[in-house]
Parts: C-alpha cells; sequence; structure tokens
C-alpha cells in the first residue's frame, strides 16, 4: 500500500521498488504439478547419483579428496599446453585412469590419475613431473595434491558423517522450532534441496570434493532459514485469521514475506555471481553449488514446505498454543 | 527497542574501535607495522596454504613396524638370556604382539620362567609391567606386551618423530614450518611460503638409521645366500651405487645413536666428498675395538637398510672420528649430515597426503578472492540503497562495514587460517547478513501499513524480526560447527570464517543499526518511515 505520506521530506532518495511492496501471486494454484516435478526431479537426482554402483562415489565426479590419487596442475606458458603431448606421456608410465585437460587458460592444464598399488604415490609424482618436463620443456608446477586411499577414504566418511550430522540436526532444530506437522514440510524441502544438488553435481560432472561438502551444509542453513521464514509467517497468519482457507492462507504468508525472500536472495546471488565469475577455477564449483542452492531453497519453500501444510493438514487450536510456547521460550523479546 | 540505553552505544563504540585497531595492521606496511608501540595489535590476517603458497604434508608413522622391531628385539633378549643361565630351547615363534619360546628340557622350565620374569620385564609409563609372560600347558613360554606397553611405545614414537622431523626442518632453513601431532599416530607439516616440497619430503621420509655392520666375506655363504638360503647371523642387503647385493653379518657394531657430530667434508688425499662424524666416548671405545681387530676386512656402512659402502679398514681408528665415503655430491652429502645429525626416526614415516601450492596461484587466489569481495559488497550496497533509500539503505551498508572490519579484526587476532573457501564463505556471509537488515525492515513496513506510528512500528519490527534473525542464524552456526568438527584443512577455514560471520552479523545488524535508527528517530523525530 502506498501512501501518500511516501513525499515525506524525509526521503531522501527516490525509493526504486524493484519488488511491488504488496505482491499477491497465487502459487498453490501451482503446488499440485510442481509437486510432481519436483518429485521426478527428486528420483532422478538420487538415480543419475547412485548409479552406476561403482563405489565410493557413484554417478558423481569424485576429487582426489574422496577418491584417492594425484592432481597436478601446470602452465607451460608463454607456450600453450599440449595436452597430446602429456596423454602421450602419461599413457606410457602404466598409471590408472589418467585424465588430462585444460584448465583455466590455454597455457594451463590439469592431470589426474591413479599410482597402481604397491608405488609409492609422493615419489611417482616426482617421476610423474621430471617426465613431463622432459616431454614439454620447462613446466611450471602451480598445484599438486597425493592424497592416499587411507586419507582419501577417511575424508569421505567424514564429509559422509557431516552430511548425515548436518542434516539430522536441522531436522532435529525444525522439530524442537515446530512440532511436528511443520518440521515434515521443512524437512521435505531441506532434503529436495539436497537431492537435487547432488543430482546437479551428478549430470554436470563438476567435481566433488571437500569444497562442494561444505557448499552443500551450508545451502542445508539457508533453504532451513528460508522455510522458517516463511512457516513463522503461517503460524502467525494461522493465528490472526482463523477462517480463512489453508489455500489462501498460505499464498498471503508467502506473499507478505516475499519481498524479503527475494531480497536476501537476490544479494546473495549477486555476490556469488561475482564469486563465480572471478573466482578462479578453485571457487567455480563452490560458487556454483552455492547459487543452485539458493534458488531451489526458495523454490522449495514456496513449493514443498507451504502446500505439504495444506495436504497434511493442520489443527489449527494445536498449533496455536505450540505456537505460543515457542514465543514465550524465546529469549529475544524486549 | 528504540530507546538508546547507554551500554547499547557503548557496545557498539567499543566494538568499532577495537575492530579498527585490530583490523588495521592489515593495511599497514610491514615496516610500519614494525615501529607501532607496544599496546597497539600487530597481527595480520592468517593466510592459508592455499592462498600464501606452501606445502602439507600429512605423515602416518608407521606403528605396526615399530611393534614388529620390538618384538624382533625381544626375541633376541630371550635368546641372550637364556642362554647366560644355559637353558636349553628350541625355536622362537614371533607373533604380532609377544614371542613364544619352546624348553627342551622339562626340568629347567619353571627355572626358565623365573629367570625371564625376573630379566626382562620394565615398568611402563603407568606404572604396569610392559609384559605378561605365561606358562602355556606344553613346555612352552610365552612373553607378550601389554596393550598400555604397546599404546605407549607407538606414542613414544610419534613424539619423538616430531621432535626429530622439527630439528631436520629446522636445518634445513625453512621458513617456519609448522609440525603437529594429528590422532594418535599421524603428524601434519605444514611449510609455507616458497619452500621446496620435494626437499622437505625427502628430508623427512627417510628413517636415516645408521649402522655399521661387517661385512661377511665367506664367498660359499655368499653364494648361497645369493640363492636364496642366507646363513643365519647375516643379511642381504641391497648396495646403494652399483646394484648387487651385500651380505652383512646381522650384529650391529656401531650405530646412529653414538655419533655427536656430522658434517660434509671431503677426502683430504682424493678430494673426494664424504661425509665426516664423531662418535661418543661408548662409540668410539667399539669403533676402535672393532677395526682393530678386523683390519684388512671390509666394513659395510648401512643407511635404512642400504649399504652406501663398504670400505676396507686400514688400520685400527680409536680417535672415535671418521668419516662415510659413498659417491656423494655436496648437496647429497649436506643432506646425510643434516639427516644423521638430527638423529634417526623411531619408526618409518609415510607420505599419506602431499598438497603444494604455488606461491603464484596463491596470489592468484588471494587477488581473485578481493575482487569477489569487491563485487559483492558493492552489489550488495546499490541493491540496499535502491531498495530502502539512502537512510535506511545506508545504514544497512554502514552494518555491514562494520560487520567486514569485524570479521577481519576477529581473524587476525585469532589468527584462525584464512583459506580460499574461507573467501568465500566471508563474501557469502557478507550478501547474507544484510538478511537482517531486510528481515527488520520489511517487519518495519508491515507495522506501518496496519496503521502504527513510526516509533512503535520500528519497535515492533525490530522485536519481531530478532526471533527470525535467531533462527536464521541458529541454522548457520549449526552447520558451521559440524564443518569445523569434522571438516579438513580448507573446510575448517570455511567453517571458521562462517562461525565468526554469525556473530559479528547478529551483532552489526541488530546493534548498529538499532543504534545509528534510534539516533535518527531522536534527532529527526519523523513522521514517517522512508521505506513504506
Amino acid at each position: 500500500m502506498s501512501s501518500p505520506m511516501i513525499k515525506s521530506k524525509h526521503t531522501f532518495w527516490p525509493l526504486i521498488k524493484l519488488i511491488p511492496i504488496r505482491t499477491n501471486f497465487r502459487m498453490m494454484r501451482f503446488a499440485v504439478p510442481l509437486a510432481v516435478i519436483s518429485l521426478i526431479l527428486s528420483i532422478g537426482s538420487i538415480g543419475v547419483t547412485a548409479l552406476p554402483f561403482t563405489p565410493p562415489c557413484g554417478g558423481l565426479n569424485c576429487g582426489v579428496d574422496f577418491r584417492g590419487g594425484t592432481v597436478i596442475e601446470l602452465s607451460t606458458a608463454p607456450r600453450e599446453a599440449d595436452l597430446g603431448v602429456i596423454r602421450q606421456t602419461l599413457g606410457g608410465m602404466g598409471l590408472g585412469d589418467v585424465q588430462v585437460q585444460q584448465f583455466g587458460d590455454p597455457t594451463d592444464a590439469l592431470v589426474r590419475f591413479e599410482t597402481p598399488e604397491g608405488v609409492n604415490p609422493t615419489q611417482e609424482l616426482e617421476v610423474v613431473k621430471s617426465a613431463l618436463t622432459k616431454a614439454l620443456g620447462p613446466t611450471n608446477f602451480t598445484k599438486q595434491e597425493v592424497v592416499g586411499p587411507k586419507v582419501s577414504g577417511e575424508l569421505f566418511s567424514r564429509g559422509l558423517l557431516a552430511l548425515v550430522l548436518g542434516i539430522g540436526m536441522m531436522m532435529a532444530y525444525i522439530w524442537f522450532r515446530f512440532g511436528l506437522t511443520f518440521g515434515l514440510g521443512a524437512a521435505a524441502a531441506l532434503m529436495h534441496d539436497v537431492v537435487l544438488t547432488f543430482g546437479l553435481f551428478a549430470i554436470t560432472k563438476m567435481e566433488f570434493t571437500l569444497t562442494t561438502v561444505a557448499a552443500i551444509l551450508t545451502i542445508i542453513g539457508y533453504s532451513v532459514n528460508d522455510t522458517v521464514v516463511i512457516l513463522d509467517r503461517v503460524r502467525e497468519n494461522l493465528r490472526k485469521y482463523k477462517k480463512m482457507p489453508m489455500n489462501e492462507l498460505l499464498d498471503l504468508s508467502i506473499n507478505e514475506t516475499f519481498s524479503r525472500t527475494i531480497m536476501t536472495g537476490v544479494t546473495g546471488l549477486m555476490a556469488l555471481t561475482g564469486l563465480a565469475v572471478f573466482g578462479g577455477e578453485a571457487l567455480f564449483g563452490f560458487s556454483i553449488a552455492m547459487i543452485f542452492g539458493i534458488i531451489v531453497g526458495t523454490y522449495s519453500s514456496f513449493f514443498i514446505a507451504a502446500p505439504i501444510l495444506m495436504w497434511v493438514g493442520v489443527r489449527r487450536n494445536e498449533d496455536e498454543e505450540a505456537a505460543q510456547n515457542v514465543v514465550l521460550g524465546s529469549a529475544s523479546r524486549p | 527497542m528504540m530507546q538508546m540505553s547507554r551500554w547499547k552505544i557503548i557496545a557498539v563504540i567499543a566494538a568499532v574501535i577495537f575492530s579498527f585497531l585490530f583490523a588495521l595492521p592489515n593495511v599497514l606496511p610491514a615496516s610500519v607495522r614494525e615501529d607501532l608501540p607496544g599496546f597497539i595489535p600487530k597481527k595480520v590476517l592468517n593466510l592459508g596454504l592455499d592462498l600464501q603458497g606452501g606445502s602439507y604434508l600429512l605423515l602416518e608413522v608407521e606403528t605396526d613396524a615399530l611393534q614388529k622391531e620390538r618384538v624382533e628385539n625381544l626375541g633376541e633378549d630371550v635368546v641372550r638370556v637364556l642362554q647366560e643361565e644355559g637353558i636349553q630351547k628350541g625355536e622362537i615363534t614371533l607373533e604380532a604382539d609377544g614371542v613364544i619360546v619352546p624348553i627342551t628340557n622339562q626340568a629347567q622350565v619353571a627355572q626358565a620362567f623365573n629367570v625371564l620374569n625376573r630379566q626382562l620385564p620394565t615398568p611402563t609409563r603407568s606404572g604396569t609391567l610392559d609384559m605378561n609372560i605365561t606358562r602355556m600347558s606344553d613346555q612352552r613360554i610365552r612373553l607378550r606386551f601389554t596393550d598400555t606397553a604397546l599404546r605407549e611405545i607407538a606414542s613414544g614414537a610419534v613424539d619423538q618423530s616430531i621432535e626429530i622431523i622439527r630439528r631436520r626442518v629446522d636445518e634445513l632453513g625453512t621458513r617456519e614450518p609448522s609440525i603437529n601431532r594429528e590422532g594418535s599416530n599421524r603428524i601434519v607439516v605444514q611449510a609455507a611460503g616458497e619452500s621446496d616440497p620435494e626437499k622437505l619430503k625427502e628430508i623427512i621420509g627417510q628413517t636415516a638409521k645408521l649402522t655399521f655392520q661387517m661385512v661377511n666375506t665367506n664367498q660359499d655363504e655368499f653364494a648361497l645366500a645369493m640363492s636364496g638360503e642366507i646363513p643365519p647371523g647375516s643379511e642381504l642387503l641391497p648396495n646403494v651405487d652399483g646394484g648387487g647385493m651385500t651380505l652383512v653379518r646381522r650384529r650391529v657394531e656401531v650405530s646412529g645413536e653414538m655419533l655427536t657430530r656430522a658434517q660434509q667434508g671431503s677426502n683430504p688425499e682424493t678430494g673426494e666428498i664424504v661425509v665426516e662424524f664423531s662418535l661418543n666416548g661408548a662409540g668410539a671405545q667399539r669403533f676402535g675395538a672393532v677395526t682393530s681387530a678386523n683390519i684388512g676386512k671390509p666394513f659395510a656402512i648401512i643407511l635404512d637398510g642400504k649399504v652406501i659402502s663398504a670400505p676396507v679398514i686400514n688400520s685400527a681408528i680409536t680417535g672415535g672420528s671418521g668419516y662415510i665415503s659413498g659417491n656423494f655430491d655436496v648437496r647429497g652429502a649436506n643432506e646425510l649430515a643434516i639427516l644423521l645429525r638430527a638423529g634417526a626416526l623411531p619408526a618409518p614415516l609415510t607420505v599419506e597426503e602431499q598438497r603444494t601450492v604455488g606461491a603464484e596461484l596463491g596470489a592468484d587466489a588471494v587477488e581473485a578472492g578481493q575482487i569477489s569481495i569487491v563485487i559483492a559488497f558493492v552489489s550488495v550496497l546499490v541493491f540496499m540503497v535502491l531498495s530502502y533509500g539512502l537512510l535506511f539503505g545506508g545504514i544497512s551498508v554502514i552494518a555491514l562495514l562494520v560487520n567486514g572490519l569485524m570479521i577481519v579484526a576477529a581473524m587476525s587476532m585469532t589468527q584462525a587460517t584464512l583459506t580460499l573457501p574461507g573467501i568465500a564463505g566471508l563474501i557469502l556471509t557478507l550478501a547474507v547478513a544484510v538478511d537482517a537488515n531486510v528481515l527488520i525492515y520489511e517487519r518495519m513496513r508491515d507495522e506501518m501499513r496496519s496503521g502504527r506510528t513510526p516509533l512503535a512500528a520500528a519497535d515492533a519490527g525490530f522485536g519481531r524480526a530478532m526471533v527470525t534473525i535467531f533462527d536464521a542464524n541458529i541454522t548457520t552456526l549449526g552447520a558451521a560447527l559440524i564443518m569445523f568438527g569434522l571438516g579438513a584443512g580448507p573446510v575448517k577455514g570455511f567453517a571458521w570464517t562462517l562461525l565468526i560471520g554469525v556473530f559479528t552479523s547478529v551483532f552489526t545488524a541488530v546493534l548498529i543499526t538499532q543504534v545509528l535508527l534510534a539516533l535518527w528517530f531522536r534527532t529527526r523525530r519523523p513522521k514517517t518511515l522512508p521505506i513504506v
């Protein structure tokens, strides 16, 4: 509602309303078809992540962190890196699973390989480096990583544990904060976001590393936060409008919090886009995962967390009690 | 909410001043930093290896090998003790944690049991004996190390390894390497800057166990050994140079622990590069006795199970000093000298993980991070001002600036490592920090719309938004704590930045915004809010 007071002398700046102050999207009309699409995408994501059943990573393109092996980044600047020569050199050395690709500039290349069992990988690294220098001429090895099988196994299980703990903790928090019915919606939205992010990494074959796990954990935090803001408003409105049909009430709550959702999402997206474009190769996967997470997290708050309340059904009186308990328990009231 | 209590203003001003002080050294050149008076903090951000370049090595102490060695020694001790007492025994069986010895004569079993019990067990640090000796049903006696003893052996080996690695790395002159224990049997070595990881690895990875043993010159036995039948009391070892094998006596005449000095030098007669050494008293005595008794015979110098050289003894060496020859170049001789000075590792080390980042790549990453931070900041700034106007948008931007300042200050103060993912965490924190402002402002809009006065709306806006802000940050806090607990290296850096960011964001978005808005209310007494 824009009042005449908006022209008050305290407005120093022509306020550009990027988003209309009061929106009136009827989101719940699309809830059913979108839920079907989400379900299909989720199942598909689980499929591409799990298949083929090759331990430990399945359809994900695991980096050396989780799979073990050696990665070398090299630069032959100012000459172009001759990938053919690199492949040829490594091909004759009895290494497993050799991958050679251009990395950033055409002068730079990324080499990944596995050392056969029984050979000391850190010594093999030196052998490979001298062979490459011989074949390519002066070469600058900018980055080298060797992860032994023992360590990669541990990193894998620790990463997995972190994810499970992260999801479990969020579920516990949601349950504590909202009780069972609301918690169900938030939990479903959370799972949806995690599963789809896995699917994204499986399809694009972006490298899945420790940093990606960190990104997913952060996505979980963001997604839950986003859901909580909307569900909070739903609960408030349930108390305010006792007779309003559930679908209208959900639409109202989403629209009331819409400008906040978009504002926060957009600032996050802008910052992360900057990171994806200028942050270099090392942070590209991380930024993409986060950007994807913000979009999916926002979507799932609208179309998964909220409509589940409509479908499961909320007993309004009971909920009111629960809500009051939380408000009383909150120490942040002045 | 909107009345300014004194403590709030004091808290805000103090936080800003302290943050400024702690963040300041980061923008001062090193020379200015050094000249600052003592009370001003001098610590700068502690960049991770991925940002400044350097090497990370995760080493595992092979405690199994050590345990095996202990068991072998125990076997030798048993043989010695029984021999001294004149007790007949059968062949000793080595097990993973002890040995079994059969006694030939039944009448001597009890005597053997008593003698072994009297002579071999020694107390562990926790006071219990380090082995259990039991009589088995037949004439066999079993000696087993206790779990406590095995644990102490392993743990002592790791501590000793760390000490020795530190000595070796210090001698190498690497700049401030950090060497830390990780878990029960691992060691992390981190060396920043343009250090040479190969050299580091070479110098760390070698056990450097030096022994002097007599060569078994019996040609028949050598031939037998080459065909696979190694005569008892001898061992077949590979030569470092020229290939081939040398058959040496198992008995160690002089070992590396007896060295007091080692340095690169040259043979005065031939000019050949050698490693000179001096022995301690006991070592000099042994060396003198062995050399005088074996003139004309070859004497093998063995490093980590490989024969470096086997010179023929020309005369008795009684002075306790000598040199090791073996086709060294200056660098090789120097390295061996360093290794010998620092002492041998108690157990072999294996490199389980190695990460090396060139300094150039690190500098590129820092630059990319800086550009990204500036872009993130400017885009948030523009967006907030466009959406909420110069006043409210500006206030949130000031809060954001202070937030960034506080994070830098906290990171510098705690010397937490800033990694590349940490920079990403910083950017994310800055972007999401405005969420608190957005929540507050949107609530104020709502409250204005439902007909409240500006002051009441602002009050209610803050109050109601608090619950949601609390939610938002508790979820991030949880995720960060899990990452911190389980993550390794760079992820820990990310988690730490996120963790610090949670606290500074809440502080700045809530308190700084509040104080600034309250100031505005007091001076202007507005009739409306410019965000409606």
